[in-house]
């Protein structure tokens, strides 16, 4: 972990209720998978949100306006500078990909899937990922992917945009192993379909983030386990559902 | 220079910052970030007889200057604290660490202080009979006087070190649980927990935390620890340990004034991870400012 000021470079808005946000700084040490916990001004706790990607000296954060903290980043203009807690979490183990990884993102959990996918991608490996979102307004990153070379799906609940229905109706490719993140509903329904093993990226309300307080505590198979520091990401095989 | 050192119960502290029971671990996590033995000591997590899972999530909300927790106590029991935590511990941290203590009966309080007191680690041993988290448990020790000073006799009786009584704030008169803690022989108290609150989700119009309250902290809590602690200063002769809502060196000099001897930061440590750090640090220049040169001249001062 390390606390760092980071400035903002752009700010703008990718599609409904979301923007993306990108910062200069120090990157060095952040892998895909982790998170950062960002101060927004006037509010007392931190704002986890994930990497979703880190090149260049350069942080790039999709985020979804849910609430006042998101809402008050939505308004940041360029010039702004926020402090973070960066590198917080374990991130995804890539040694497991396989030749033909499977990559599941849902809504505000489809950023943390492009890091992923580059390093992936970066390795040689065929991913396949597929993007789940409520309707076509909605939809982001579809090129950012493909540009990855990634065999790139788009669902949308209400059948707008690509196929009709949940990310689970498009799991139909071959793949030696998966990632996901999303609303746990979504983990779910990806953990019941999935042929694989794979990894799950949760989220939790956090008082740090850093594995001090025991706010974001769950049971795992392995034993307790706290979602900011031992995971978000944990393994198909330890989880209780 | 100005000297920041304190005597707490007989033990003399570089000085008088202490991370509060619950925001700091077992120290791990910000040892990482900085050399911990800069701290006065810390208050290792509440620890109870049995490992504890603690409460379903959510566990944590948030409020204008303050968060709200049910964490519900979530340790490892102490046998593993003493076993794996303790020699961690010792490995990173070469001063007395305050051990805080929960339980569900007297019993309890006593078998796992009993253990406690064996640790040469272990300085201090803080008594938490306030955590407003527990269903049937610590609350009702904590918010009848006959009950906190049945829980402080049982302690004693079992240990030779410095016994600290931490009290909660959700009581109507918080000096008669002091006097009744201090005529059982606490060696000090320690106020305040967290206070009794709650959140609504407006989205689905249902209570944020999973057990609905939860207990407060942060700044906005301020006032009423300062409050607490004047009146405690008041009614009990034995040292006090002032905390709630502490996020600068100035607070410590405030919650000093009041009556404090030594002061724990909780919540602070948690929203910045060098928060202690940086208090301990401004204290020289603080005491400066406002020309104090011994800080334990200050305790009570505003009396
Ligand atoms: C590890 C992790 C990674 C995340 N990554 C992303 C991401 O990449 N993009 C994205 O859009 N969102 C992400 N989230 C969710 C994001 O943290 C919340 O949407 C955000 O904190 C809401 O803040 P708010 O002030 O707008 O909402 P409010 O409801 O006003 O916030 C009130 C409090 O609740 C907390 N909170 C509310 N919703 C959530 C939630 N879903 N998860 C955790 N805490 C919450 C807030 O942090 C704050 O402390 C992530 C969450 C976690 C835990
Ligand atoms: C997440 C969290 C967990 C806590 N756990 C404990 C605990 O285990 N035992 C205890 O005596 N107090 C516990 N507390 C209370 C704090 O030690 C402290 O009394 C209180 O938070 C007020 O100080 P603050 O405003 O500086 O946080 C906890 C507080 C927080 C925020
Ligand atoms: S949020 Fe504090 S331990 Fe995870």
């Amino acid at each position: 972990m390390k606390n760092l000021v980071f400035e903002i470079i752009s700010n703008r808005k990718i599609a409904k209720n979301t923007y993306e946000m990108v910062l200069c700084g120090d990157i060095t040490d952040i892998k895909c998978g982790q998170f950062v916990n960002i101060t927004v001004d006037g509010l007392y706790l931190r704002r986890p949100i994930s990497v979703c990607d880190a090149e260049e000296g350069k942080l790039t954060l999709i985020y979804k306006v849910v609430g006042v903290g998101t809402e008050k980043m939505s308004k940041m203009e360029k010039g702004v500078q926020l402090d973070l807690l960066t590198g917080l979490g374990n991130g995804y183990d890539v040694s497991k990909a396989g030749d033909k990884p499977l990559l599941i993102g849902g809504g505000a959990g489809v950023p943390p899937m492009y890091k992923l996918c580059r390093e992936l991608a970066a390795q040689g490996k065929k991913c396949s990922v597929i993007l789940g979102f409520g309707s076509e307004n909605e939809v982001f990153y579809e090129d950012e992917f493909k540009s990855l070379g990634a065999d790139t799906y788009v669902t949308t609940v209400d059948g707008s945009y690509g196929v009709k229905g949940f990310v689970t109706d498009a799991m139909n490719m071959d793949y030696t192993y998966f990632y996901t993140c999303g609303p746990e509903p979504m983990l779910k329904a990806v953990y019941n379909k999935s042929v694989t093993s794979g990894q799950f990226s949760f989220e939790e309300r956090m008082g740090c983030g850093f594995g001090a307080c025991m706010g974001c505590s769950c049971k795992t198979k392995y034993g307790n386990k706290r979602i900011c520091k031992d995971g978000p990401v944990l393994e198909k095989e330890e989880i209780i559902w | 220079m100005v000297n920041t050192k304190v005597t707490l119960c007989g033990i003399e502290i570089d000085n008088p910052v202490i991370p509060a029971s619950g925001a700091f671990g077992y120290g791990q996590e910000f040892n990482e970030l900085y050399d911990i033995n800069i701290l006065g000591s810390f208050s290792f997590k509440g620890t109870t007889r049995e490992a504890r899972f603690g409460n379903p999530t959510p566990r944590i909300a948030e409020t204008a200057s303050g968060m709200l927790n049910c964490v519900g106590l979530q340790n490892p029991g102490v046998e593993h604290v003493i076993n794996h935590e303790l020699p961690e511990l010792k490995k990173i941290f070469h001063k007395p660490v305050m051990a805080n203590v929960s339980g569900f009966s007297v019993e309890d309080y006593a078998y796992t202080c009993a253990l406690l007191d064996k640790e040469e680690q272990v300085g201090w041993l803080e008594v938490n009979i306030s955590c407003p988290n527990v269903h049937g448990g610590g609350m009702s020790f904590g918010t009848d006087p006959k009950n906190a000073a049945a829980v402080t006799k049982a302690v004693k009786a079992v240990t030779r070190k410095p016994v600290i009584i931490k009290l909660t704030p959700n009581v109507t008169d918080i000096t008669e649980i002091a006097r009744a803690v201090e005529s059982e022989g606490a060696d000090g108290v320690s106020l305040i927990n967290t206070l009794s609150g709650m959140r609504i989700n407006l989205k689905n119009k249902k209570p944020i935390l999973s057990i609905t309250t939860g207990g407060l902290s942060g700044p906005c809590v301020f006032p009423v620890a300062l409050r607490c602690v004047w009146q405690v200063y008041n009614a009990v002769k034995i040292p006090i340990v002032g905390m709630g809502g502490i996020s600068t060196s100035e607070d410590v000099i405030e919650m000093m004034l009041a009556g404090a001897t030594a002061i724990e930061v909780g919540a602070a440590n948690l929203i910045d991870p060098f928060a202690s750090k940086k208090i301990i640090e401004g204290l020289p220049e603080a005491m400066a400012k406002y020309g104090i040169n011994n800080l334990s001249d200050i305790i009570g001062g505003a009396h």
